[in-house]
């Protein structure tokens, strides 16, 4: 865990990425404190409608008068905790799979994996719409639960392929001959030795969350209003564009500044972690 | 076999879900019990569940793909409609996001480490951890609104296009088509990009290289016969993974600029409640997704001699 750490340290990259993503969270955990106004009380409908940015309201004002930054501040925590929940659920999930197949092999392994070929040709919005059309009105729980329950298929994979290749090393056998069960052995034997692609992985698939739920949220079938998400705000902003362009310019910075931090965090916990590439 | 999968997926989805399409009418007890419990027959919602999806399978071989309530015909003549637009749109974007991305990334393994590499390499990024939708509102908003030198949606200006010369119309179309094509493609240039780079910098490394460049032969020849052609091989594999993501991306995309291609379609069909419009682009995507394996496949051949032996 230290040589981990330090080896993320030496990288100049993964420093800015880990920085980002400590930042953003401290933001997000902080936005009830640093957030000059409630983000969703509509602050002054006859006056304050699209007021450009000012010391008032650094962001400036929304069509609803709400102000932009408290917005976009309390956007992060919507995000970050969906993505943050649902990467776990996923990487749960992801593991679960992938082992049992692994261990498992024969039937088990080929239906499961044919199964996760389909899901992974279906495009991922595609996917996800059609579940969201179905069971309408998700809510943020919903969303956090179909976001995680169709994002561990990669993961999945990972795990499966990590299992195959450890499953004939001696000291699997030697376990094995000691009378290790099946669980056992997945839990205690396997796992701490396929968690290091599975955690670059779900810094990765971090990213890449934050960019669908804001897809979903921009599309009108993600967080539903007033609870403020990145990808609604850029859809209202666009409502506006020629009027008051701040509105969808904003949260699009702060989706980039998000995403390119867990992507650098990602890429140098691989090359930390990879020993070919030290 | 996967798009059977994938059918059989959207089924089970289908019948997952909680209620059918009556059950909203029911709650509104305008409608009589007797004429939703008509219209369940009608439909063939009262069978068992494996005749249903029997059923469902067979409407689906032969390009059955439901009733699309709110356009009051079969699912699979909106959809017709609306294909060539999505095609157009991803197959302009996929050019464009091929062209540049291997064109940068062979430029800045030529010159790695430079100011430039770095620079590249962080604009690849952003645009890469960009989401394409805000790629796109802020594409509209400098060269549509600011400098209103481009339209600002759909296919053709539909107030003069009737009027204009057949020059005229391809002009407005194509004015129409660039902005979308060039939101899809720089983020699809920003992916191909870093994978050409990395492929590019694994190729110079090699004997091969070396012994090509030891031949005496001039660098732009080592360039593009030898170094350049192996580098596409995984670029060719992207290929054949990008078109979820371009599919995907364009369901945005279209939304963004109001092309009405299947993507835009998939949305409103799920603001007005039309299943079968959902499921029936759900499954298109992946038949499309299929096909463009399959190119892939063939294109690999074209480029790696060792796999047309192999055969």
């Amino acid at each position: 865990m230290k040589a981990l750490l330090r080896a993320l340290w030496h990288q100049r990259r993964a420093r800015y990425g880990l920085a980002l993503v400590l930042a953003l969270c401290g933001l997000a955990a902080l936005a009830p404190w640093l957030a000059p106004y409630d983000p969703v009380s509509q602050l002054d409908l006859a006056r304050g409608q699209y007021l450009a940015p000012s010391a008032l309201h650094p962001f400036g004002t929304d069509f609803f008068s709400r102000d932009l930054l408290s917005r976009v501040l309390y956007g992060a925590r919507i995000s970050l905790s969906i993505a943050l929940l649902s990467v776990l659920l996923s990487v749960t999930v992801g593991t679960a799979v992938g082992m049992t197949a692994g261990l498992a092999g024969g039937a088990v392994d080929a239906i499961l994996m044919r199964g996760v070929d389909a899901a992974l040709a279906v495009p991922r919005v595609f996917l996800l719409l059609v579940v969201v059309a179905l069971w309408d009105n998700v809510g943020v729980a919903g969303l956090i639960a179909v976001l995680g329950l169709t994002n561990w298929f990669d993961t999945s994979r990972i795990v499966r392929a990590e299992v195959l290749s450890l499953k004939h090393r001696t000291y699997v056998t030697a376990a094995q001959a000691l009378g290790v069960g099946p669980r056992r052995l997945a839990v205690r034997h396997l796992l701490p030795n396929v968690a290091a692609p599975v955690i670059v992985t779900a810094t990765l698939g971090i990213g890449q969350i934050i960019l669908i739920e804001a897809g979903l949220s921009y599309l009108g079938v993600g967080v539903p209003p007033p609870t403020p998400s990145w990808g609604s705000i850029i859809q209202e902003g666009q409502q506006a564009l020629a009027v008051a362009p701040w509105v969808a310019t904003f949260p699009g910075i702060a989706i980039v500044i998000t995403v390119v931090g867990f992507s650098l965090l990602g890429d140098g916990l691989r090359n930390a972690l990879d020993p070919t590439t030290r | 076999m996967i798009v059977f999968l994938v059918a059989t997926l959207t089924f089970v989805l289908l019948h997952v879900a909680p209620g059918d399409p009556f059950t909203r009418a029911s709650a509104a007890t305008l409608v009589p019990q007797e004429v939703i419990q008509q219209q369940r027959r009608n439909f063939g919602l009262d069978r068992p569940i494996y005749v249903q999806y029997g059923r469902y399978l067979a409407n689906l071989v032969r390009g059955d793909f439901g009733y699309s309530f709110r356009e009051h015909r079969p699912a699979a003549a909106a959809i017709a409609e609306r294909i060539p637009n999505t095609l157009l749109l991803a197959a302009v974007a996929l050019v464009i996001a091929f062209a540049l991305g291997v064109f940068v990334g062979a430029v800045q393994a030529t010159r790695r480490g430079s100011a430039a590499d770095d620079l590249l390499s962080l604009l690849s990024l952003t645009l890469y951890s960009m989401p394409v939708f805000w790629l796109g509102v802020m594409l509209l908003l400098l060269f549509g609104v600011a400098l209103d030198w481009f339209p600002v949606g759909g296919v053709v200006d539909d107030t003069v296009y009737p009027y204009l010369s057949p020059l005229g119309r391809l002009w407005d179309r194509l004015q129409h088509l660039f902005l979308p094509a060039v939101t899809l493609g720089a983020v699809g240039a920003a992916v191909t990009a870093r994978y050409q780079r990395a492929a590019m910098l694994d190729v110079v490394g090699q004997d091969f290289v070396r012994t090509a460049r030891a031949k005496g032969l001039r660098e732009r020849a080592v360039f593009f016969k030898h170094a350049l052609r192996n580098a596409l091989l995984p670029v060719i594999t992207l290929f054949g993974l990008s078109f979820p993501l371009l599919l995907s991306g364009s369901v945005l995309v279209e939304t963004v600029f109001a092309w009405p291609g299947i993507g835009k379609l998939a949305v409103d069909a799920i603001h007005g409640r039309d299943y079968a419009v959902v499921t029936a682009v759900a499954i298109i995507a992946a038949i499309m997704v299929v096909v463009g394996n399959l190119l892939a496949d063939l294109l690999y051949r074209v480029v790696d001699p060792r796999t047309r032996e192999a055969q």
